[in-house]
Order: structure tokens, then sequence, then C-alpha cells
């Protein structure tokens, strides 16, 4: 699945060009999109803080926590949208958030 | 346009009029004429009148109304004469055939006038004396086919015995008396 | 060998079904079209066919089943009528917009209210802007042909559009006529296997049914929809040619009947084109021109051709067998009143409102509408060109 959805279809795309119904035909299309880019607020991981409880997790709306072999890691920046909620999951103030300069 | 024979039934919700209709139109149908059997359709209700109709003819039929003028009326049950007009527009070179225990001149005063020829026939007895049960549906099914010659008696006689045996085949026990009902019948309707 | 049967409209959509040996059927019943369900579901019980038969909740269910199935590669057909189809109405579009191939064997049956049972076009004239094709049968022996077909229209590669089957309760569904049956093998090579490009269960490719389509997009999606209806006329034919070597009879976008040198006509759908047959022959047999259009494609509607073989009439009546409130008359006459604009030369137009709910549409109703249009052509004007035919006054 090396195509992606933004090389099927543009904005720019001719009725003649779209697939029938708009079927998609690659798989997990929503990588391509980087809501990262809607970010005004940015959250910090504070490494020394984590106890590896994982709350964080399960409570991020965009899945922007990746999990490598029981322990979470450096945040999915190209996907957070700086919502804030892992913030408030986090029961040891290891994650702030920091105003983004862009 | 060719001859197209327009029969119109009177029956009660439940009595297997429409049934009837449908055993008709397969009987013509066998006989390699082109047919039509339909209900006039409403909310099923037992016992409220219901009419059915029967087209039988040598050519396809396309008229998809309801008959209005009919050539023969079959009045399953005898307590509609007085409920329901079931001589309205039949034709006076026609028939009406009803199920009574009166005799045709006996049931004639409920016709309205009826000018045409009038055959009776004695469902019940037949129904209860050849079945043990009260259906009306055969003899008035051999009634019409005698009246109105729609085809040959013998004929009729095995393209029902051949029907039974695929419509009863589960229960063969019933055949015989089903075939006694429509013997009967033949010979009973005056 | 056709094979000569007596089938109601009802028995012979089953038939042609169980010989189509579809990979689902989700159905909910509804008068009059419940018999269809049920002797298809017989069908499943005895081993005659390998469909899965889903029996659902509702008719919106139904069509939504129907919908997951053939996006996931399945040949799917559902049958239904009147308020079973305005159930289904938000699923029509999304069968319709994701180009499903469904197709629904629909019994005609007025919409409430007042409550009512029997036959109209209420039902299928209001879904008749959902993107599916439309097929109205006359009789037993055309809804049958018409659901032989049904699928090759709906599959076919330039069209990929959800089909509707039409036929009218209880006149066509429940009496029982003569019918010429085509043979299992015949219909089962003619149809063909349902081989879809893509589809959901298809495990070598990923694929996703039904997007969400920003402004940028979705008018080029409803454009690229409606190239598939347009291209519909060209196959509906293609199919008809192809089912006339297989059973010798004629089908094209509409039938025409003693037409050719009619000064009147009369331009009507379904069961009661039968009825007019016979009227056309008694008044023809007074030496009276007069003839018929009978719509059998209402969509895609072939709006150019009825105004050619409509040109030459003096005047014509388009019968509806539907409201359509808006104070001008009914939806089949507008389209064809639309036909007729640009052309210069054409007849002048009535229209009749029919046979709502059932009412009864008899030989002498059809002459009715014959008088009125002579009266109209001695005239030279139509007058009141919205009527109820057969109403009370």
């Amino acid at each position: 699945m090396s195509k992606k959805v933004s090389e099927m279809y543009t904005e720019t795309s001719k009725w003649k060009e779209l697939t029938p119904g708009c079927d998609i035909y690659v798989a997990g299309t929503s990588k391509e999109f980087r809501t990262g880019d809607w970010r005004t607020d940015m959250p910090i991981f504070i490494v020394e803080k984590c106890k590896q409880c994982l709350l964080c997790v399960p409570a991020c709306p965009d899945s922007s926590i990746p999990v490598k072999d029981g322990k979470r890691g450096e945040f999915d920046l190209d996907h957070c949208k700086g919502c804030g909620i892992c913030v408030k999951a986090c029961p040891f103030d290891a994650i702030k958030m920091i105003k983004e300069e862009k | 346009m060719s001859k197209v024979l327009e029969i119109r039934w009177h029956g009660r919700g439940g009595q297997g009029a429409k049934t009837a209709s449908l055993l008709l139109a397969d009987v013509a149908f066998n006989t390699g004429k082109f047919v039509q059997g339909f209900p006039e359709y409403g909310p099923e209700r037992m016992g409220a009148p219901i009419t059915a109709y029967n087209r039988i003819s040598d050519t396809q039929i396309r008229v998809h109304s309801n008959i209005y003028d009919p050539e023969y009326v079959i009045v399953v049950d005898e307590t509609l004469l007085t409920s329901v007009d079931v001589t309205k527009g039949l034709q006076k070179n026609g028939a009406i055939i009803v199920n009574t225990e009166k005799t045709s001149d006996e049931v004639r005063p409920f016709l309205n006038s009826y000018e045409g020829r009038v055959f009776t026939i004695d469902a019940r007895k037949i129904s209860v004396a050849a079945l043990g049960k009260y259906f009306p549906n055969m003899p008035m099914l051999a009634s019409i086919v005698k009246v109105a010659e729609v085809m040959d008696e013998k004929a009729f006689l095995e393209e029902m015995r051949g029907s039974f045996k695929h419509k009863f085949a589960s229960k063969p026990e019933v055949i015989e008396g089903n075939m006694k009902a429509l013997e009967m019948s033949l010979q009973e309707v005056k | 060998m056709s094979i000569r049967e007596r089938l109601s409209g009802n028995e012979a959509v089953a038939i042609a079904m169980r010989q189509i040996n579809p990979d689902v059927m989700p159905a909910f019943p509804i008068t009059p079209s419940t018999e269809i369900p049920q002797y298809f579901s017989s069908f499943v019980a005895n081993g005659l066919v390998d469909t899965e038969f889903v029996t659902v909740e509702s008719e919106h269910s139904a069509m939504s089943a129907a919908i997951g199935a053939e996006a996931a590669g399945a040949r799917t057909l559902t049958a239904t009528s009147s308020c079973g189809l305005a159930l289904m109405w938000e699923e029509l579009y999304v069968a319709a917009s994701n180009r499903l191939p469904i197709a629904l064997a629909l019994v005609n049956r007025a919409l409430s209210g007042p409550i009512n049972i029997n036959a109209d076009h209420s039902d299928s004239m209001g879904a008749r802007d959902s993107g599916w094709i439309q097929i109205y049968s006359e009789n037993n022996q055309e809804a049958y042909d018409n659901f032989v077909q049904a699928y090759r229209i709906a599959e076919h590669a330039d069209v990929r559009l959800p089909i509707m089957i039409c036929q009218d309760g209880f006149i066509t569904s429940h009496a029982v006529e003569n019918i010429n049956l085509l043979e299992d093998d015949i219909v089962k090579n003619f149809v063909g296997e349902y081989e879809p490009e893509n589809y959901l269960l298809n495990n070598k490719t990923s694929m996703a049914v039904g997007p969400y389509a920003t402004p940028a997009f979705y008018m080029e999606a409803k454009r690229a929809q409606s190239q598939g209806m347009n291209n519909a006329k060209q196959v509906i034919l293609d199919v008809a040619k192809e089912f006339k070597t297989i059973s010798g009879r004629e089908y094209g976008l509409f039938e025409e009947y003693k037409l050719d040198d009619a000064e009147t006509a009369i331009v009507i759908l379904s069961s009661a084109a039968g009825t007019a047959k016979d009227a056309i022959d008694k008044l023809r047999s007074e030496g009276k021109k007069v003839g018929l259009l009978k719509i059998r494609v209402f969509r895609p509607f072939p709006a150019e051709e009825i105004a050619q073989a409509l040109k030459n009439c003096k005047a014509i009546a388009v019968m509806d067998r539907s409201e359509g409130f808006n104070s001008q008359g009914g939806p089949v006459c507008a389209e064809v009143k639309s036909g007729l604009y640009n052309i210069d030369e054409k007849p002048l137009v009535v229209n009749y409102v029919y046979g709502l709910g059932g009412r009864d549409v008899k030989v002498e109703s059809i002459e009715e509408v014959y008088a009125a249009l002579d009266k109209i052509v001695a005239d030279k004007t139509v007058g009141e060109g919205y009527r109820y035919l057969s109403i009370r006054e």
C-alpha cells in the first residue's frame, strides 16, 4: 500500500478521475493527515517523572502516544492536536503543555 | 378480440372462494387456455364478503380490471344473497350457481329478478358426505366446470386427480374424499 | 425451451430470484410484497438456493444490510412495498451514491394516508430521484423478464447503480396469469457470476466504502454518479437485445402500441397499459386513430426518445398513478412535458391522475380519456390540464 490517498485525489481532481462511489483502495489513510499542524500548545514528556503507568495512552483522542514493549515513548507530534487531556490523565506531572513556536 | 369467459365468485373470508378461483384458473390453464384468477383485495377479515374473479380465453388476456359484466356468478355462501347484489351486471345468457339446499326455483326470488339460468348445489351435504367436513370449494369448482362447460367432465376428473396427487402428496388419504366430492357435485348441480 | 406456467406476479419474481441464486437477501415483510421473501425463504429452507437469508427488524435495516452485503462483494436483493420503501429512503440514496448494484423487487402500493394497501405508484415515484434505475412491469411476465435482466444492467461497469423492478400491487402481484418461464440454466448463464472489481471482503486489497466528501469533492461525486445513470440507457437496450435471443421477447425503453399513425395517445405505466390496449383495439375497430406509449424505463428517463415518438400526435394524455402535489399534476406528466418542450411540433398535453389506492381502471375508463382527447383536438385547446379520472364529483 505505497499509494497515498492524497495522490489518488486532490482538490483539482476532475469528476471522471474519481473512483466509483469515491471508494478508497488504500488502508490507514488517516496517517497521511497531519493533524499536528492544528496544534497551538505542545505537550512535553518529562521522562524522569514518568512511572510508565500508561494512563495517558488510552486518554489520548488522537492515538499520539506510541507504546513499545510496554513503555510509552515520545509524542507523535505529526498527529497530536495539543488538546492537553494527557496532562490531566497523568498522576505524576510527567507531561506539561508549552506554547508552541512555529 | 376473441371472446373471454368472465366469472365472478362471491364468498366470505375464510371459505376459500379465492382458492376456488385459483383452482379454476389451474384447470383451465391445463386445457391450454390463457387464464386469470384474482381476488378483489382488502384487509383480510374472516367472514366478511369477498369477491374473486376468473377470466378464461383462447388468446392472451391483457385487461387488468375487475369484472363488471360476468357471464357466470358463483355464490359460495347463500347468506350473501340478502346482503350482496350478486347478480349485478350478470349477463342474461349466462348463469348463476348458488350453494344452497334449496332448488333453483326456490332461490330465484332472492336474485333481483335475474332472468337467466339458475343452478343450485348443496355443497355442504356433498362435502360432509364425501370429506366428513364442510369445505365448499370442490363442489363449487365442479359446478362451474360443468355449467360453463370449461372442459370435458372426464378429463376434468383426471386432471384433478393428478393435481391432488401433487397437492396432497403428504396426506394422500384425503385424495379419494375430494375426488368423491367432485364426482358427486357433477351429478348434483341442477 | 420455455416453460408454460401460470403464476402470480409475486411467484414469478420469486422464481426469477431462485434462478439468479443471489448471495444475500435481507428482507422485512410488507403487503403486498410479503409473498416474495416468503416464497424465497422456502427456497432457502429447501436448499434450492444457497443464499444467506437475513431476517431483519425493519426495512431500514433490510436496505442497510443489503448495502453492507453488496459492498462486501455479495450479489444482494430484497423486496418491499409502500411504507417499507419509505422507511428505506435514507439508505436508497446511500446504495446509489456508493454505486452498489442491489436489485429490489418493488410491489407498488399507495403510501398513507388514508392508510391503504392497494396499488398506486406513490412509493416508487417518491423515490424517483434517489439514483435508482426504475423499470415498470405491465404483468407477471414482464416482472419476471425485467428481474432476470436486472443485474446485467445494474452491475455493468458503465452503470454500477441499484435497480428497482416495479409491478402493481395485487393487480399483478396477486393475480395468477399465464407466463413463460426460462429454464434455470439459461437464466443462470444469462445473468452470470458477480465479479466486482473491488469489494470489502477481498483480502488482497484494502478498501473503504462511503467516505465523507467535502464541498470540494461532493459535486464531482454526484456528476460521476449521474454518468452511471446516463450510461444505463444504452446498457438497458443492449441487455434487452441479448435477452431477446434467449426468450424471444422484445423490450425497449418504452413500448409503442399502435402509435405510428395515432392522432391521440396516452402515456401510461404498468398494469393499466394492458387494459388500455384492449380499449385501443375497441376504438380502432370503430375507426379511431388511437395509440399508446407505455413507459418501461422511468429512470433513466428517455425524454428525447419519448418526445420523438409522440411528436406527431395531436393530443396526448399522460397518466399518473400518483399525485405530485405541486398543483400542476403528477411526476410522469411533468417529465413527459419537459421532454416535449424543446421540439418544435408537439401535441397538446393533458394530465390525468388515476388509479390511486387501487381505484380500478376499466376499459371504459380509458375510453373516457380518449373521448376527452378528441374534444381537446376539436377545441384546439387543453382547457383544464390537470384532471382526475373516475372521481366522484
